[in-house]
C-alpha cells in the first residue's frame, strides 16, 4: 500500500501539485493497480532480455542538417507561447 | 463506400462541395445528440472540396480519397487548426503544423471535416474522459462509444463523415469500432509515421482507419502507410530499417479476394476461457469462427499463456511512457499557463508555474497514469516494474514468433462485452482498463490487428454491435484485410 507521504513524492517528482484529498484518493487507486501488476512477478523471465522497443531498430540517427520551417509555422509556435516578448518565451526565474 | 462516392465524383453526378456541405448537414442534425466532434471546420473544408472539385473538372486524375469528407481524431495535428487532445491543457493550443498522415492526406485532396473527440491524451476505453464533453454510442445513447477513438467510431457509425483516423495504444480504435459496429484497423507498429501525432506511449502508439468497410480501411491504409523521416520508427514493409529506403507504396485495396482457402487461423483457449467474456459476445464470435471454417479457411486451437501478463505489463510500460511524454506540458512553452490567470508573486518561481498549471489543466486519469509511471521509474523500483514488463515484453513478442510459424492470423473477440453504459465504470479505474485485454496484446507485440463487426446483441431493445478480432504478422496487413474483407463479404 502506497502511504499518503509516499504519493506526495511521487506527486512532487512528476511537478503536480495535489491536495491532502487527492494524495488520499491516489494511495488508494494506485495501490489497487499495482496490487495488479504484481501478477507479473508470476511470469518466469530468467534468461529474458528486456526489449524497450518491437521493431529491434538500433539507434537510427539523422543526419545533422538543419531543416527551415515555413513562416506559418514559425509564427504559430510563437502564437502559442503563454507569455511573450517580441519573439522569445517569457519565463519565470528558475531559481 | 469510398470507392462508390469517387466514382460519383469523377462522373461528376455530384460535387465535393454538395458532399461536403451534406455531411455538414448531417453533423447539424445529429451531433447534437452523440457529441462526437470537439471542432469543426466549414470553410477549411469547403476550400479543400473546392479545389478537389476543380481537378476533377479539369479532367485531371484524382485519388481515390480526393474530395471525401473525412474526420480526424484530435490528438493528430493540422495546421493552423486546434488540437486539444481532449485535455484542457491544449484548450488554447493551435498546431503550427500538419502531422505527417495529414501531409500525405492532403496531398490527395482529402476534406477534413473537423476534429473528433477522445479520451483525454487518449487515456481511456469510453470516451467519457474527454476534459470537454461525453460522446454517444449512435446505437443507443445511454451507452459509451468505447474509447478512446470514441469521437471517430461514432462520427463513422452515425455517418457524419465517411471515414475517420484515430489512434491505437492499447485497443483506442478496434474497441470503440467494436462498440460502434464499424471497421477499425491498429497497422503493425512502425507502418504509420507518429509524427504530429500527440505522443502518449510512444512504443506502442499508431495511428489507423476507422471506416465503414474493409476496404475503405484498406484504401485509408495505402495513403497514410510509409517510411518518414520525421519518425525513425517507421520501417519499410517487411521490417528493414526505415533511414535510406522511399515509402514502400504497397497498394492494400488490391487483392482483397475474399478467398481464405489457404489462410490458418489460430484461436488461442485461453481468450473463451477467461470468466469475464460475455456469453452473447462469445456465441457471436464462435459463429464466425464456424464460417471461416465453411469459407474455406483451417481452424487451429493455439494457447497463448503469456498473455495473461499482457495487461499487467502493458500497465507498467504504457504509464512510464506516458509519464515521461507528458512531461512537456508543463505551462511553459505551450498551451494553458497558470502564468496568465494569477497575480504575479515576488516570490514565485518557474517551479510554481509547472505544478500548479499540471494540477489545473490535466485530468484525473491522466494525473493518475503520470504518477504511476513516475513510480514505476522511479530510483528502487525501476527493477521490479519497468525492467521486469520490458521482460515480459519480450516474452510475449516471443510468443507470438511462435505461434506465427503455425498459424497465419489469431482470431478472438476484440472486446469482453459490448457498449456499456455511460458513468458505468467511471467509478473503478481498473474495471475500465479490463475493457483492453483482448486488444493490447497486439499493441505490445506490435502486430497489426483489425476489429470488424460480426453480429449484434439486442440488449433493452437495442441492438447494440460486437465486434471479431483479428491480429496478423508483422507488416502483413494485406492478408489480415483480405481476410477480414472474406468475412464482410459472405
Amino acid at each position: 500500500m502506497l502511504s499518503k507521504k509516499e504519493v506526495q513524492k511521487i506527486a512532487s517528482l512528476a511537478r503536480i501539485e495535489i491536495t491532502n484529498e487527492e494524495a488520499e484518493k491516489y494511495s488508494k487507486e494506485l495501490s489497487d493497480i499495482l496490487g495488479f501488476v504484481e501478477k507479473l512477478n508470476e511470469a518466469d523471465t530468467e534468461n529474458v532480455e528486456p526489449i524497450a522497443h518491437i521493431t529491434g531498430a538500433k539507434n537510427i540517427t539523422r543526419e545533422d542538417k538543419i531543416i527551415e520551417h515555413s513562416e506559418n509555422t514559425k509564427k504559430g509556435i510563437i502564437d502559442n507561447f503563454p507569455e511573450k516578448k517580441d519573439r522569445f518565451d517569457k519565463v519565470k526565474a528558475v531559481f | 463506400m469510398i470507392r462508390d462516392l469517387h466514382e460519383k465524383l469523377i462522373n461528376q453526378e455530384i460535387t465535393s462541395e454538395k458532399l461536403t456541405e451534406e455531411y455538414f448537414a448531417k453533423i447539424e442534425k445529429k451531433d447534437p445528440e452523440i457529441g462526437a466532434y470537439l471542432s469543426l471546420n466549414k470553410e477549411f473544408a469547403l476550400d479543400k472540396a473546392r479545389a478537389a472539385d476543380k481537378k476533377i473538372k479539369n479532367g485531371e486524375e484524382v485519388d481515390l480519397l480526393a474530395g471525401i469528407p473525412c474526420a480526424i481524431k484530435d490528438n493528430i495535428c493540422i495546421e493552423g487548426l486546434p488540437a486539444t487532445a481532449g485535455s484542457k491543457i491544449l484548450g488554447n493550443f493551435v498546431s503550427p503544423y500538419d502531422a505527417s498522415v495529414i501531409s500525405k492526406l492532403k496531398e490527395n485532396n482529402s476534406v477534413f471535416l473537423g476534429k473528433t473527440n477522445l479520451d483525454e491524451f487518449a487515456m481511456g476505453s469510453s470516451t467519457e474522459n474527454s476534459a470537454y464533453q461525453v460522446t454517444k454510442n449512435p446505437h443507443d445513447t445511454t451507452r459509451v462509444p468505447g474509447g478512446s477513438s470514441g469521437g471517430s467510431a461514432a462520427a463513422v457509425a452515425a455517418d457524419e463523415c465517411v471515414w475517420a483516423l484515430g489512434s491505437d495504444t492499447g485497443g483506442s480504435i478496434r474497441q470503440p469500432a467494436s462498440f460502434c459496429g464499424v471497421v477499425g484497423l491498429k497497422p503493425t507498429y512502425g507502418l504509420v509515421s507518429r509524427y504530429g501525432l500527440i505522443a502518449m506511449a510512444s512504443s506502442f502508439d499508431q495511428i489507423g482507419p476507422i471506416a465503414k468497410t474493409v476496404e475503405d480501411a484498406a484504401i485509408i491504409l495505402t495513403r497514410v502507410a510509409g517510411c518518414d523521416r520525421k519518425d525513425v520508427t517507421t520501417m519499410l514493409a517487411g521490417g528493414r530499417s526505415a533511414f535510406g529506403g522511399k515509402s514502400a507504396g504497397t497498394i492494400y485495396e488490391d487483392r482483397l479476394t475474399g478467398d481464405v482457402d489457404s489462410i490458418k487461423i489460430g484461436v488461442p483457449k485461453e481468450y473463451f476461457a477467461e470468466g469475464g467474456l460475455d456469453k452473447s459476445v462469445k456465441s457471436l464470435v464462435e459463429k464466425a469462427i464456424k464460417k471461416y471454417e465453411k469459407l474455406g479457411a483451417e481452424i487451429v486451437g493455439i494457447s497463448l499463456p503469456s498473455g495473461e501478463y499482457a495487461l499487467a505489463t502493458y500497465y507498467i510500460i504504457m504509464p512510464s511512457e506516458v509519464s515521461s511524454n507528458l512531461a512537456r506540458f508543463d505551462g511553459i512553452r505551450y498551451g494553458q499557463s497558470i502564468e496568465k490567470e494569477i497575480e504575479i508573486d515576488e516570490n514565485m518561481i518557474l517551479r510554481d508555474i509547472y505544478f500548479k498549471s499540471r494540477a489545473k489543466y490535466l485530468g484525473k486519469e491522466v494525473k493518475r497514469r503520470i504518477m504511476l509511471g513516475t513510480y514505476a521509474l522511479s530510483a528502487g523500483y525501476y527493477d521490479q516494474y519497468y525492467l521486469k514488463a520490458q521482460k515480459v515484453r519480450a516474452l510475449i513478442k516471443k510468443e507470438f514468433e511462435q505461434i506465427f510459424k503455425k498459424v497465419d492470423l489469431i482470431l478472438g473477440p476484440t472486446a469482453p462485452t459490448p457498449a456499456f453504459k455511460i458513468g458505468e465504470k467511471t467509478e473503478n479505474p481498473l474495471e475500465m482498463y479490463l475493457s483492453d485485454i483482448y486488444t493490447v496484446t497486439a499493441n505490445i507485440a506490435g502486430v497489426p490487428a483489425i476489429s470488424i463487426p460480426c453480429g449484434n446483441v439486442k440488449i433493452e431493445g437495442k441492438e447494440l454491435p460486437v465486434g471479431l478480432q483479428l491480429a496478423g504478422k508483422w507488416f502483413r496487413e494485406k492478408e489480415l484485410l483480405s481476410t477480414a474483407y472474406a468475412f464482410e463479404k459472405s
